[in-house]
């Protein structure tokens, strides 16, 4: 399946999405359960690797041994359209030689072939030496030996039946239709990464990563007044196994008898009936009146701004000019890093970096370069203090530690630097949402991820959402249509007038979020309470054609 | 690796059919080699080559179809994915829309593969690289730049009788450069089916100047504007537009070109009288592959004619539900130009502003194709038919619809991103805000 019918079958447009969704061979269901080759045998490969790459003069060396496994679902209305069971499995190796990276991949993982595979690798980094300005500067990392890092999951997606799977679409597609619902799409995406990794520093690391989102569109149409409406799912793609569709009660939030938001279980039948009747209400309701409000912004809209405000402007190699060509550059420049007083947000404002975060999509026990997971601050009290960064470029901070920010999406691809889950601070005095709408005189609130845009050095941004409340003096009085708040990355965190408590916190997720070139795809998650924006632009995005 | 003939790819589809045990398969093989270049900070950041050749296996057994992959080719493997698909097809919940595999198919030619671009190699590439960082370097500017070139073959077959075959190359470069002090950024490209025509120290150059001549940006308002959109900005919008031409999705009343209390809008003059887009998989400069996924042919189609919906993508199921032949979606489209050039386009501009590239463009509604984006890498204003100074880039909110209702004039059409598309000047074209960003 190409991309473009991947994109067509899954019925969410272009949001967020890379290359690398579908990668690899077809293989059936039942070979998702098959153990991968054994650790020992592991070890022995990427010897063969590291040994090669150092006798053709590498100074450094890491190698990866991946398999990836991906189980996907596709449905509408009543009918699956597909099922997509892939593995992907082979070897890649970094070298540094004279003092440039170079990289090579093979599927062939006889001993010849990886011993050629690591020549390769060094004869490119030579070759490519010719153009280099700087030599690689690699920051120290002590081998840490043999270990291993599991996800802590309970239930194994992959071994739960694909009928059960597809009954559990089947009756979030019936329950939407019977609640109103035109149309509906939904999906099931399933993803463990079994990653082996080995350096010259004398780190052996095995893997077991697994990740999961179910998703839906629900669309509503009234023909004769020839409208439609979507809304999607209020899921977020988590670090969890199938457990997470338990849809257990504990993990429900009702917010003032309006929408139901989820945190680490979600009732994916429940939230598509929801949808059904707010996809029609949709179609009814007032459009907004463009103006400057406060936003009351729910975690499952936030997250992506987050994202993007946040996330990719204070990832290093954007800063330093890597990414230029394609995703831009940053406005988070490094002199405004050194002066320690660049007011990113308000004081209220702290984002914390963090792979060890549980059930995040970023969880891992070591990065993609052998570097053991840790946290950090981003921005402290409102100030940028901090950025992501990797161990080729974490000496530019004064730093002597990589910040294991080292991520690649297969076994094939190159790895660079990848953002970890950045999460903002809950409010630390009590303070809930009915709190927060209580005391908002003229204000949206917002549930849900819907159309986004930033400019390519992060500064004005327009996102828009799945369901709009009107909130009237200290109410919620109806729902709006047609809105999208535009403003500018640090103009919007200063204006962060209150945050909700750890109570309300919550994770949202991008399981495709697609960096590089050619383009490779990461997963992350981002955690927030309901916070306010006081004085936000609101456009009306209400055309005719 | 080698692309493979013709011939060879049929023997080993029949070979691999000759294993089948289903009511119906089909085979898809493919070959590609590909080699990319990284370059930032005026130095090359990556490199790589990769060789794929892959064998899918779809078995049908009445409505059920599972497909199996594999890139082994020795006669144990072949006959193991086709026992494995045909494992998976019987498992597999029924498919209620699934048609009957199509027979033999007559298919046009296309001329996408040249020897030139097949045969490129490490060295070529760092070429291609150093053309494009020396220029940079000698003028004190930082150039990032990605060139990605393929040279690869598909063959399709089936247990009617049908049979594919078709092989193609494409070499794609683009470079942002910006200037030492941050205040400049300047963007060029080019994108062919023959190497021999890729030359990256022109588009180095076009981003060069740009960057330089970018400096200084002032602030216009956000409103509307008259606008001259480059191919490049030009070309992204109405792909948006052609890539949304599905008639289920209209006759099912959720596209721009469903009509109100039912129907679609075909036939029904939606655009500019100036407008004609179609699709010809034998253009000369945007050859493209003459046959679907599903190995039906794909023709001239014209999209719009003369502003007028023409035709729209029907899939075989909707096509036989409404009783006409599939009209298959596009790999590229072609819109008719002027004769003009881009300069041309700005001489007679009296007040406007020229747009290089959008960037980050997302639908905000469906409904209307309205979309929202930014300019970037090099925004200007024109008066009196000169480019006076840069502007500060805008975010836009617009639709293609409604932009091809305000089209003030066209030049002459060029290929970008493999669509041929040309510079557009529009009126009323809506900016909505600003943006800081260089």
């Amino acid at each position: 399946m190409n991309r473009r019918k991947f994109v067509q079958l899954s019925g969410m447009g272009a949001a967020l999405f890379s290359s690398g969704m579908v990668q690899g061979r077809i293989i059936s269901a039942e070979d998702l359960m098959m153990p991968g080759i054994d650790v020992t045998a592991k070890k022995r490969l990427a010897d063969v690797a590291l040994n090669a790459a150092k006798s053709k003069g590498a100074t450094y060396a890491d190698v990866r041994i991946g398999r990836y496994l991906r189980q996907y679902f596709f449905t509408k209305e009543m009918r699956v359209e597909n099922i997509v069971n892939s593995e992907s499995y082979g070897l890649g190796i970094r070298v540094i030689a004279n003092g440039t990276w170079g990289f090579c991949a093979t599927n062939d993982l006889s001993v010849d072939s990886i011993a050629k595979c690591a020549a390769t690798a060094v004869a490119i980094a030579k070759a490519n030496s010719e153009m280099q300005e700087e030599p690689v500067i690699l920051a120290p990392q002590k081998g840490v030996g043999i270990q291993t890092w599991k996800t802590p999951i309970t239930k194994n997606a992959f071994t739960i039946p694909v009928k059960e799977k597809i009954d559990l679409l089947m009756k979030v597609n019936g329950e939407a239709i019977k609640n109103g619902a035109t149309f509906v799409n939904s999906n099931l995406f399933f993803i463990n990464e079994q990653k082996y990794f080995a350096s010259t520093d004398g780190s052996y690391i095995d893997q077991d990563v697994h990740r999961m989102w179910p998703t839906f569109t629900v669309t509503a149409v009234d023909k004769k007044a020839g409208k439609f409406k979507t809304r999607d799912a209020l899921s977020a793609p988590i670090g969890m196994g199938y457990e997470y569709l338990d849809g257990l009660a504990s993990e429900k939030m009702s917010i003032l008898g309006k929408p139901t938001v989820y945190r680490f279980s979600y009732d994916m039948v429940e939230d598509a009936i929801l949808a059904a009747h707010q996809a029609q209400e949709k179609l009814t309701a007032k459009t907004v009146v463009a103006g400057k409000y406060d936003m009351i912004l729910d975690p499952s809209n936030l997250g992506l701004t987050i994202h993007e405000s946040v996330g990719h402007p204070l990832e290093l190699d954007r800063v330093l000019g890597y990414e230029a060509n394609l995703a831009g550059t940053s406005f988070a420049t490094m002199e405004k890093w050194e002066s320690k007083t660049f007011e990113y947000g308000s004081k209220i404002v702290n984002f914390v970096a963090d792979k060890t975060q549980p059930n995040s999509m970023a969880a891992v026990g070591y990065d993609d370069e052998g570097v053991p997971c840790k946290n950090w601050n981003l921005i402290k009290d409102g100030i940028l203090v901090n950025y992501q960064a990797t161990r080729d470029q974490v000496h530019l901070l004064g730093e002597k530690e990589s910040q294991g920010c080292s991520f690649a999406d297969s076994w094939d691809s190159i790895q660079f630097q990848r953002m970890p889950n950045v999460s903002l601070q809950p409010g630390k005095e009590k303070y809930g949402v009915a709190d927060m709408i209580k005391d908002t005189e003229k204000g949206i609130y917002i549930l849900g991820r819907g159309s986004s845009s930033i400019d390519q050095q992060r500064y004005n941004f327009q996102f828009s959402g799945q369901l709009f409340y009107e909130v009237k003096n200290g109410e919620i009085v109806g729902m709006l249509d047609n809105a999208a708040y535009q403003s500018n990355s640090q103009e919007f965190w200063n204006s962060c007038a209150k945050i909700c408590d750890k109570d309300d916190y919550r994770l949202f997720g991008t399981l495709f979020d697609g960096k590089g070139q050619p383009g490779q795809s990461s997963a992350v998650s981002h955690g927030c309470s309901t916070s306010r924006f006081n004085g936000v632009n609101v456009i009306n995005t209400g055309r005719k054609i | 690796m080698e692309i493979l003939t013709k011939e060879e790819a049929k023997k080993i589809i029949d070979k691999v059919l000759g294993y089948s045990k289903a009511d119906e398969a089909s085979v898809e093989l493919t070959g590609k080699r590909t080699g990319n270049i990284r370059f930032a900070r005026n130095s090359v950041s990556t490199s790589a080559e990769t060789y794929n050749l892959s064998l899918s296996i779809t078995s049908v057994f009445g409505k059920k179809q599972g497909t199996s992959t594999v890139n082994e080719f020795d006669d144990a493997s072949l006959e193991k994915a086709v026992r494995r698909s045909e494992e998976v097809a019987k498992l597999a919940p029924e498919n209620v829309e699934y048609l009957p595999m199509p027979g033999p198919q007559k298919y046009l030619e296309s001329k996408g593969f040249l020897d030139t671009t097949a045969k490129i190699d490490p060295a070529q590439r760092a070429k291609f690289a150093k053309d494009s960082i020396i220029p940079v370097r000698e003028n004190k500017l930082t150039g990032a730049g990605y060139l990605e070139d393929s040279a690869g073959f598909e063959a399709l077959g089936n247990s009617k009788g049908l049979f594919a075959y078709n092989k193609s190359t494409s070499v794609d470069f683009s470079i942002t450069v910006r200037t030492a002090d941050g205040l400049g950024s300047g963007y060029g490209s080019g994108d062919f089916n023959d190497s021999a025509l890729m030359d990256t120290k022109v588009a180095t150059k076009v981003a060069m100047q740009k960057a330089i001549s970018s400096r200084g940006a002032k602030a216009f308002e956000p409103g509307k504007y008259t606008v001259i959109l480059e191919p490049t900005a030009a070309g992204e919008l109405i792909s948006f537009m052609i890539r949304a031409m599905d008639a289920r999705t209209a006759d099912e009343g959720r596209s721009f070109l469903s009509k109100k209390g039912g129907g679609t809008r075909i036939g029904e003059k939606l655009l500019d009288e100036r407008v004609t887009i179609y699709s010809d998989p034998t253009d000369k400069d945007i050859p493209a592959k003459p046959f679907s996924s599903e190995g039906l042919p794909l023709e001239k189609v014209v999209w719009f004619d003369k502003g007028v919906v023409k035709n729209m993508s029907y899939s075989r199921y909707w096509a036989q539900s409404k009783g006409i032949a599939p009209i298959l979606a596009p790999d590229g489209f072609i819109m008719e130009g002027g004769t003009g050039s881009l300069e041309d386009l700005i001489k007679d501009t009296e007040k406007g502003i020229l747009v290089t590239r959008f960037w980050y463009t997302r639908w905000l509604d469906p409904q209307t194709l309205l979309y929202t984006g930014l300019t970037r890498d090099g925004t200007f204003y024109i008066e009196n038919g000169q480019i006076k100074h840069p502007v500060k880039n805008f975010r836009f909110n617009e639709s293609p619809v409604i932009m091809l209702n305000n089209l003030e004039a066209m030049g002459k059409s060029v290929r970008t991103r493999g669509n041929m598309v040309p510079p557009l000047k529009i009126r009323d074209f809506t900016f909505s805000s600003l943006s800081d960003a260089v």
